[in-house]
């Protein structure tokens, strides 16, 4: 037989005995204490801010892994070349079961990582060098670019401090000139504004360069690393230093630490699909046979009521 | 005083929909019930508080433009206010939420004080979630390219594009802080309207 929850209908207006109250005042108090605590924090832990990282602080700090990333953009080898929707065919995204809403979603955002990483930018240099490198580039077959930039890609990445190699027998094709020359690009600062001011001349938009840093294979990682960011260490969740970041993430950042999903390669979709189905039980928790009727079962409103419960005995 | 009323008129319907159904006690309470007497209703009004905060301390961002804090002394502390009002905030909902869950509060037809609730809190991530990412700093750039994958692999991120600092400006600035706020008043409203709900009898179980 199902009890009866409450000797009081939840559900009509409250005819019992009341107290006195202060909405008002208890408003303002809030608002004063509480202004009060963020104030003090704020002044006594402040707030992180490392600085952002650039086209040119990545060639200037670690310019073997800026110059490995460059060839690579042009094999089609990083992340973001094989990447998939919304960016570009060359990858199919992540499916859950046979469901894959990236496809569906089409490509919105649309990135040739060698054209848009490498070449537009390169298109703006006056150097003549580089107008030849990126017209050989530009009237040869994709296999052939392909070629010729795997090539240098692994030679490069074979060699791993080298900042430019020979080429004596043309295995290279213009790729070494278009790396080097991305290069000094970079060191000058001018690629970080040519990656941001290819679509229109007052960005507001970073995709470019915050895609091409993430293909980095040493820089961006390591520097997170350091910061405890990286996706083994909680990722998102967390902050630069010992700032308190987005805790409220914890359980999101959890699934990424335990398997099925630390090695699945659609841990992504898996992840959030889990947070949603979740997400959707606490909304309609009070409709959940058994977690609504665990405040019952375990009394912990005995105490957040006590005094009424200790009134009423 | 006239009470007539025009049942055609939209303002009359409008107006028997939303404000007939509340007494001036029940927006502006000077009593309550004897049981709403425990340190878990703090949390509630605090929740509101630290929001308030949030919002005093963004506009004042927002006055001055997003990376005013990292060349200005008084941008640095406004922004930690910003970023502590927020910890406040996710602490202060977090404990009501838990409050509310072991008072059974959905009883008698709060429901849907729950459901704002809860929508109030996923509105919330998502409004702080764009906030970390238009810090335009190394934490935003790392935060930004990473949580990219996740709206990437479910379709979000043809619409929503965490790169885009612009978009996530607008989005941090705008929309959010509107879709929030609605929630968060409608939340408040249902509570006036329904009232706090009363404790789980002891003899009922």
């Amino acid at each position: 037989m199902r009890h009866k929850l409450s000797s009081v209908d939840p559900s009509k207006k409250w005819s019992g005995p009341l107290r006195e109250y202060d909405l008002v005042k208890e408003i303002v108090v809030a608002v004063v204490v509480v202004g009060f605590l963020a104030l003090s924090l704020a002044a006594l832990f402040s707030s992180p801010d490392e600085k952002a990282l650039t086209m040119q602080s990545w060639s200037i700090q670690a310019p073997a892994d800026f110059v490995q990333t460059a060839a690579s953009e042009l094999a089609g080898t990083t992340t973001s070349a094989s990447y998939g929707p919304p960016y570009n065919n060359n990858g199919s995204g992540q499916n859950i079961g046979p469901i894959n809403p990236a496809k569906i979603s089409g490509i919105t955002i649309p990135i040739d990582p060698a054209k848009s990483f490498v070449i537009e930018p390169l298109a703006i240099e006056p150097d003549s060098t580089t107008k030849s490198a990126i017209a050989v580039w530009s009237l040869a077959s994709s296999k052939q670019e392909i070629t010729w930039a795997s090539a240098y890609s692994d030679a490069l990445t074979k060699d791993g401090k080298a900042l430019a190699l020979a080429d004596p027998t043309g295995a290279y094709g213009p790729v070494p000139t278009l790396v080097t020359a991305l290069y000094s690009m970079a060191q000058s600062g001018a690629l970080d504004g040519a990656l941001t001011t290819s679509d229109t001349t007052l960005p507001t938009n970073f995709t470019k360069p915050l895609l091409f840093l993430a293909d980095s294979g040493t820089y961006f990682p390591d520097k997170a690393a350091a910061q405890h960011l990286s996706g083994d260490q909680w990722g998102v969740m967390n902050e630069t230093g010992s700032w308190p970041g987005q805790s409220w993430l914890w359980l999101y950042s959890l699934w990424y630490q335990i398997e099925p999903f630390k090695s699945s390669g659609n841990a992504d979709i898996l992840v959030m699909s889990l947070m949603g189905v979740l997400s959707l039980g606490l909304i309609f928790l009070p409709l959940l046979p058994i977690i609504s009727r665990i405040p019952y079962w375990i009394p912990v409103h005995r105490l957040i009521w006590r005094k009424w419960y200790q009134r009423k005995s | 005083m006239s009470t007539m009323s025009n049942k055609s008129s939209w303002t009359s319907r409008v107006r028997s929909a939303t404000l007939d159904k509340f007494e001036p006690e029940d927006l502006l309470p000077d009593h309550q019930p004897a049981y709403v007497a425990s340190w878990i209703y703090i949390f509630g009004v605090a929740t509101i508080a630290a929001l308030i905060m949030l919002i005093a301390s963004g506009l004042y961002l927002t006055l001055e433009g997003p990376a005013w804090w990292h060349t200005s002394s008084v941008g640095h502390y406004v922004n930690s206010v910003h970023l502590w009002s927020v910890e406040l905030f996710f602490v202060f909902m977090v404990v009501h939420l838990w409050g509310k869950f072991w008072m059974a509060a959905w009883r008698g037809r709060r429901l849907a004080t729950w459901i704002t609730g809860c929508l109030a809190f996923f509105a919330s991530i998502i409004t702080g979630f764009t906030g970390y990412i238009i810090q335009t700093n190394f934490d935003s750039q790392w935060i930004a390219t990473q949580a990219k994958d996740g709206f990437n692999a479910v379709g979000i991120g043809a619409f929503f594009n965490t790169l885009n600092t612009g978009q996530a400006i607008l989005l941090h600035v705008s929309l959010l802080p509107l879709v929030l706020g609605a929630i968060v008043l409608w939340h408040v409203i249902l509570v006036r309207r329904r009232g706090v709900v009363p404790p789980i009898d002891e003899a009922g179980e």
